[in-house]
């Protein structure tokens, strides 16, 4: 089995598992109609300021994400098709499969999050520089997901996942968190593109060194 | 074993007595004088311990993380002991560097924590050892629990540049080397915290704060704290980061000595 028609192989089977149950996607979902009310009771008839707005839209994303993208690898444990998969797939394949997997959900959500917020604060969460926000939500969303894949697969080796998850990514996102918050202040005050230059690159740095180190790591946490 | 032993006892003791014992002086006329450095003081002399205490810290990340990465390539079970060795005297040395630097913050800058890009490394860095230990602690057998921790150490060494090398010139700091020109909002934050030191009545805690805030107005050129060591201080300091090293040294040795011996215990009896 080539590279790629592998991990095109792998996710249609991860997508078609996800259409199954809507596991994932349901709980994803539910969770950000929670936080998201949370915030609203909590903020009563304020008027956030864009740095809290943008602060509060990338914690709704990171507790959502840490809620729901460690799945991926620990429904192949509970389902006890960890030793399949390592029989039919190399370790990349099944690495950069999950990877896009990841992707392709925090992207969804942080769509949703962004509808939801533009409707429940019209006033105060408006985009005035829709280049910086579309810049910071993809390349947010590649980071995210290649650090939450390597510590999902990680957690999926350990007894207590729910909690580790988020204890072990938060320092790992810490820099990423940072810096879309910072990205995303610009957006909604409506900063020049230019100004967000410095934040891309270390977007797109942090993408690129996460992915390559979860690469040549990977075979060591999937091998047992 | 015995050099970094008694060498540490006798530099830490050496550096602590002179770094304590020398008096400062506005203009210094010998070697056993301090310059006076405006806006830090008898304060200064703290850059004789937290310095060392920090820079420890990141001698032990990177030592665990290459023993870490050892025992991937090897699979010696030997090369977990000395990386989970290491890692443990970092989170001490970690909590050391946090807490003599929150004190001197207090003094210098007014309060506890101000979120500069240090004082954040430092929190993260915090972070990872607490979460390596909580991974550690959730992994049953031998060998998933070396592999899987190693390759975690890794995962957060690859983050460790973007704190020293990016996050100080995006974000404006206090520490030295910070980026240079202060923006309106530190600015202000800075005013702040000599407001509220004002308010509480101490006359000191206002001045070093006010003056911070004059240094930050002068803008470009000038960073926070120009901190320029004089050829006696820049001597104990270099002495007092050769002597923490030793400590470390001497340290590690001795736990991996100690782990051994209780590794060998636990595989004898089953």
């Amino acid at each position: 089995m080539s590279q790629f028609s592998g991990t095109y192989a792998l996710i249609r089977k991860d997508i078609h598992s996800e259409l199954r149950t809507r596991y994932a996607l349901n709980a994803l979902l539910m969770f950000v109609v929670t936080a998201v009310a949370t915030i609203l009771f909590a903020l009563r008839s304020d008027q956030p300021t864009s740095s809290v707005l943008s602060g509060l839209y990338w914690v709704v994303v990171f507790f959502t994400a840490m809620s729901g993208l460690s799945r991926t690898f620990v429904s192949e444990e509970e389902r006890g098709t960890t030793m399949t998969l390592q029989l039919v797939a190399s370790p990349s394949t099944v690495y950069f499969a999950k990877l896009l997997f990841n992707t392709v959900l925090t992207f969804s959500m942080t769509i949703a999050v962004t509808i939801l917020y533009m409707t429940v604060f019209s006033n105060a969460f408006v985009i005035k520089t829709f280049s910086i926000f579309a810049g910071t939500v993809v390349l947010g969303s590649l980071g995210f997901a290649s650090a939450s894949t390597i510590i999902a697969a990680i957690v999926a080796k350990a007894n207590t996942r729910g909690t580790l998850y988020p204890v072990l990514s938060f320092p790992i996102l810490i820099v990423l968190l940072m810096t879309v918050m910072n990205a995303t202040t610009k957006a909604l005050d409506g900063e020049e593109f230019t100004s967000a230059l410095p934040d891309f690159q270390i977007l797109v740095g942090y993408f690129l060194a996460m992915t390559g180190g979860s690469y040549l790591l990977f075979e060591y946490v999937w091998k047992d | 074993m015995k050099f970094a032993k008694y060498g540490s006892i006798t530099l830490i003791t050496f550096v602590l007595v002179a770094g304590i014992a020398i008096p400062l002086s506005p203009s210094p006329q010998n070697w056993l004088q301090f310059p006076v450095i405006p806006g830090l003081e008898e304060k200064a002399r703290n850059i004789l311990y937290h310095v060392p205490v920090a820079w420890t810290t990141v001698v032990a990340f990177l030592v665990s993380t290459y023993y870490g990465f050892r025992y991937l390539k090897t699979r010696d079970i030997d090369y977990d002991i000395k990386s989970v060795s290491a890692a443990g005297l970092g989170f001490l040395f970690c909590f050391l560097a946090t807490v003599t630097g929150a004190l001197w913050a207090k003094f210098n800058w007014g309060s506890f924590w101000n979120w500069d890009p240090r004082e954040t490394s430092i929190f993260v860095l915090l972070l990872i050892y607490g979460a390596y230990f909580a991974l550690r602690s959730a992994l049953e057998t031998e060998e998933k629990r070396a592999t899987l921790s190693a390759v975690y150490s890794m995962i957060a060494g690859i983050t460790v540049p973007f704190f020293i090398f990016v996050m100080p010139r995006i974000m404006t700091g206090l520490h030295p080397g910070a980026k240079e020109v202060a923006d309106p909002a530190a600015i202000s934050k800075a005013q702040a915290i000599a407001d509220s030191a004002i308010a509480v009545g101490s006359k000191t805690f206002a001045d070093s704060a006010l003056a911070t805030v004059a240094q930050m107005n002068v803008g470009s050129a000038v960073p926070v704290v120009q901190l320029k060591m004089s050829p006696n201080m820049l001597v104990i300091f270099l002495l007092g980061l050769l002597g923490f090293t030793l400590l470390f040294i001497w340290l590690l040795n001795v736990r991996v000595r100690l782990a051994r011996m209780e590794y060998e215990r636990s595989t004898h009896h089953e």
